[in-house]
């Protein structure tokens, strides 16, 4: 197996640019994508850690997070579906008021 | 040590591909052009999986994340027909500063990676027999993280719940 680190640099690599899609894009939807590109970083350090103690447990715990991303996904294009048909747009700049 | 070559090789191309499809989605203007680099994104990831001796998350990794999370979102952008945002941009400082802090991040991962380069040695002994095989995840689950799992099912049930009285629409 190569080396932890290797897996760790890239998996915050790309939780960097999740984290930079975040605060560029105004499309709602692409900052969904971001945060789903920052979980899978996420997933890919508990990975790598889990092949290197050898234990389950990091690759339990990747299952649950993918669950809660699926959950968080389903909710989140529901209310993006929502605030575009009040809205009529789905840009993060012009969703600046809570009332509907 | 040809075998630790070509594995270093192999790593290297997909962190080239996982990068640059992670550049990809953050660039491209289209939405649905978006959606397909992150595809290929999660594609990459599940093969790093599959090298770290994970086969069975990397599995669940194309059937949850590239199969259900992003045909959902390809659903909703089409529906939607959102698939590009105006071009105003209301805040001008925003994307330089963006730049800078996330620079920052970076900067800060690889310091904490570089000063702890050589910490943790490097492993020597071979995998236990079915290390991360279905049967192997299956026995955890049923196991020790019983609960978790069982509260899982519940968080589900209230994200489909959710979702449904979410985009019903109010009746007029």
């Amino acid at each position: 197996m190569l080396p932890v680190n290797y897996y760790l640099g890239l998996a915050i690599i790309l939780f960097t640019l999740g984290a930079l899609g975040v605060l560029i894009r105004r499309n709602a939807i692409v900052i969904f994508m971001s945060i789903e590109l920052m979980l899978n970083a996420a997933n890919l350090a508990f990975v790598a850690y889990a092949r290197y103690w050898q234990s389950m447990n990091g690759q339990i715990f990747v299952f649950f997070i993918m669950t809660v991303a699926a959950a968080e996904v389903a909710i989140g294009l529901a209310l993006i579906v929502t605030i575009f048909r009040t809205k009529a747009s789905i840009d993060v700049d012009q969703i600046s008021t809570l009332k509907g | 040590m040809t075998q630790q070559l070509l594995q270093l090789l192999l790593f290297l191309l997909l962190a080239l591909v996982a990068i640059a499809s992670a550049l990809g989605m953050l660039i491209s203007r289209n939405a649905i052009y978006s959606a397909l680099f992150l595809v290929l994104n999660f594609a990459t990831v599940a093969v790093f999986f599959l090298l770290l001796n994970a086969p069975f998350i990397a599995v669940a990794q194309v059937s949850v994340y590239t199969g259900a999370i992003m045909v959902l979102f390809l659903f909703v952008i089409m529906l939607l027909g959102a698939e590009r945002a105006g071009p105003i941009q209301a805040i001008q400082w925003q994307r330089p500063l963006a730049i800078t802090l996330a620079v920052i991040l970076l900067l800060e991962g690889g310091f904490i990676i570089l000063s702890q380069r050589g910490v943790l040695p490097r492993v020597t002994t071979q995998l236990p027999q079915g290390f991360g095989s279905p049967a192997q995840v299956g026995t955890d689950l049923f196991s020790t993280y019983i609960l978790p799992f069982e509260i899982t099912s519940v968080l589900l049930l209230v994200a489909m719940i959710g979702a449904i009285v979410l985009t019903k629409g109010e009746k007029k």
